[in-house]
């Protein structure tokens, strides 16, 4: 234990943004998200072109929070424009890797966040038509999204013209029905047109031929989630947060052998060490022997390695596994190990 | 071999069956009616399918193949095209099941804390296996795969609302309940509603009792504790079941319910050996 996050205090270590006011009444709704600063970032968005949004985005540094850490700006600029078909937005909801459960909880208390997220995404891209592909084992969060939708519908922030010059704007709530291959994005894609969620051999990448072969951009919930607060408080203000290459904050989630398991959201580059401090340690005061993030290839950390940051492209570890004794420290899946 | 075993089967042989009978002619209007609904949401009807099928499933609480041939119907496909997508997704029941589809996280985190144990308690209490019905037709029990609520382990779903943070005795107790008709309240989402109903929201229709939005609150415990602890509070030690306030941290870590992760000897529990654990061998 180091003396530097013995000195730091969680109130400093943690910055509530998305989950700034999950514990008020009824924070799903319109007029809560709305007193907390909702859809100004949306306002400040609609008055810029497209092209000057997705540079905006871009030069954020905010990365997909779905796992792989691509850059969301990049994602957006791969959109061909011009090219006389429709454009894509879907929202990855399918939430299923052990360990991670931060887009489920923030669907349920502030799904306002991410419809305002795909208004300006989609103004962005240039789409008229976005879907929020959720998985159907969460059925509190689909009640939520429709309800979430139905007020912004009746809001004026989709429907007619809801994107000014930019057109109409519709959001597809969708279900899925089990099936864990579908969080895979050509999976999604070919669920969401109505068959087996099997991955489609790639080229050509969604961007260019995604849903209904046409140019669709497919973001996790919370990388969405994100660019409201982004268009708000500003670029600079995100990359006061976390490191050069992963700026900004993101949900983690501990759970397992911690004496407080659940979602705190910080800047990226925390240590494993430090959110298990945050989270009252592990083995009811034992400290850990060991953690494991959550992913497709989580690596073990052995508590020499829990110091290292984690970010979205670097491994919190060196790749060896080690088998987690005691504790299960998972965080969202995020970084890889190794090449 | 009965009629039961053959259905469970999932596999024909034989001559092929008759066509499957149609819906009443009433029954047929009106999910012809929700399912125009349905495909006008999708720039091509095909999305629809997925959708369609938890309506067939809420008509008759299984996706039959009356219920296929709709879908087939409806949207201009065969009947095998339907059937090869039915059968991908594992929320479609094949066959006719319970009210109440109970299911138990046993993937990593729930099976750490305790899910495996409960998961085969309540095989014994109900006396089914893995997918099987009670014999009053109350309640399915099945293992489930992960739920995105691993801060809440072990997590039960009961037609697919969060029970969290449960035990052996808490998850009985919940089946009980169930079974004698009693009023169960889900720790997050809304009053119980029978899986038919389930079944409805699930096709994008949403759910019209009053209060079923707001149920449960906007968060639960656990998704608070780091806010909590932004703000300068300082909540209990940890987040403490809500049926049993009394379970978690006193019990002593040998009595866990999931013996694989009982104590191990680690560096912190030998400190005078820090790069990890020793056997008595290399004592010496």
């Amino acid at each position: 234990m180091t003396e530097a996050v013995d000195r730091t205090s969680p109130e400093k270590l943690l910055t509530p943004v998305l989950s700034a006011f999950w514990d008020e009444d009824e924070s799903w709704t319109l007029d809560v998200y709305r007193a907390h600063g909702g859809y100004r970032g949306l306002a400040k968005a609609l008055a810029m072109p497209p092209d000057d949004v997705i540079a905006y985005v871009k030069e954020s540094g905010l990365r997909g929070r779905g796992g792989a850490g691509f850059p969301t700006g990049m994602k957006w600029q791969f959109i061909p424009q011009g090219d006389d078909k429709p454009h894509y937005l879907v929202v990855n909801a399918d939430e299923s890797e052990p360990g991670t459960c931060k887009d489920i909880p923030l669907l349920l208390a502030n799904p306002h966040s991410l419809v305002e997220g795909i208004v300006i995404a989609c103004h962005a891209i240039r789409s008229n038509h976005a879907f929020i592909y959720l998985r159907g084992e969460v059925v509190p969060v689909l009640r939520r999204l429709h309800a979430a939708v139905a007020e912004a519908y009746a809001a004026g922030y989709l429907g007619k013209g809801a994107l000014g010059d930019g057109g109409d704007l519709d959001i597809t709530v969708h279900a899925g029905a089990g099936a864990y291959i579908c969080g895979e994005e050509t999976a999604l894609l070919d669920s969401l047109e109505g068959r087996r969620g099997q991955p489609r051999l790639r080229p050509p990448f969604p961007a260019v031929a995604g849903l209904y072969a046409c140019p669709t951009v497919v973001n996790n919930v919370e990388s969405i989630a994100s660019v409201p607060a982004i268009m708000d408080r500003g670029k600079e203000w995100f990359r006061s947060m976390g490191s050069e290459k992963s700026p900004g904050f993101t949900l983690y989630s501990l759970s397992g052998h911690v004496a407080r398991p659940g979602q705190y959201e910080a800047p990226l580059g925390i240590t494993l060490r430090e959110l298990l401090q945050l989270g009252g340690g592990c083995g009811r005061g034992t400290g850990s022997s060991s953690g494991r993030r959550a992913g497709p290839r989580p690596p073990c950390s052995p508590r020499s390695t829990s110091t290292s940051p984690s970010t979205t492209r670097a491994s919190w570890a060196p790749g060896r596994c080690w088998a987690p004794r005691r504790s299960s420290a998972s965080t969202k899946r995020r970084a890889w190990c190794g090449p | 071999m009965s009629a039961h075993e053959t259905a469970r089967g999932d596999v024909q042989l034989g001559i092929p069956p008759m066509p499957a009978p149609d819906y009443p002619p009433e029954v047929r209007t009106r999910l012809e009616t929700d399912a125009a609904e349905v495909i006008s949401r999708y720039p091509d009807s095909r999305s629809a399918l997925l959708p369609l099928l938890h309506l067939v499933q809420s008509e008759e609480g299984h996706v039959t193949r009356t219920g296929m041939q709709f879908c087939a119907d409806v949207l201009g496909l065969t009947t095998a095209e339907v059937t090869a997508v039915a059968t991908f997704y594992s929320m479609y029941r094949r066959r006719p099941s319970g009210d109440y589809q109970v299911g138990v996280c046993t993937n990593t985190l729930c099976a750490v804390m305790g899910g495996d144990a409960i998961f085969g308690a309540l095989r014994e209490h109900l006396g089914v296996g893995n997918g099987e019905t009670t014999a009053d037709g109350k309640v399915t029990l099945e293992h489930i795969e992960c739920n995105a609520a691993c801060d809440f382990a072990p997590v039960l779903m009961v037609n697919w609302e969060f029970f969290d943070n449960q035990t052996i005795e808490s998850a009985k107790r919940l089946v009980d309940d169930l079974r004698a008709g009693n009023e169960v309240i889900p720790t997050r989402g809304a009053p119980l509603c029978d899986f038919k109903q389930t079944a409805r929201v699930l096709a994008g229709f949403p759910d019209q009792r009053p209060g079923s939005v707001e149920a449960g609150g906007s968060a639960g415990p656990a998704s608070l504790v780091g806010l909590k602890l932004a703000k300068g509070e300082r909540g209990p030690e940890t987040v403490v079941s809500p049926r049993h306030p009394e379970v978690p941290h006193e019990e002593p870590v040998t009595t866990h319910a999931s013996r694989h992760d009982a104590p191990q000897p680690s560096s912190a529990s030998d400190p005078h050996h820090p790069a990890g654990p020793v056997t008595e061998g290399d004592e010496s």
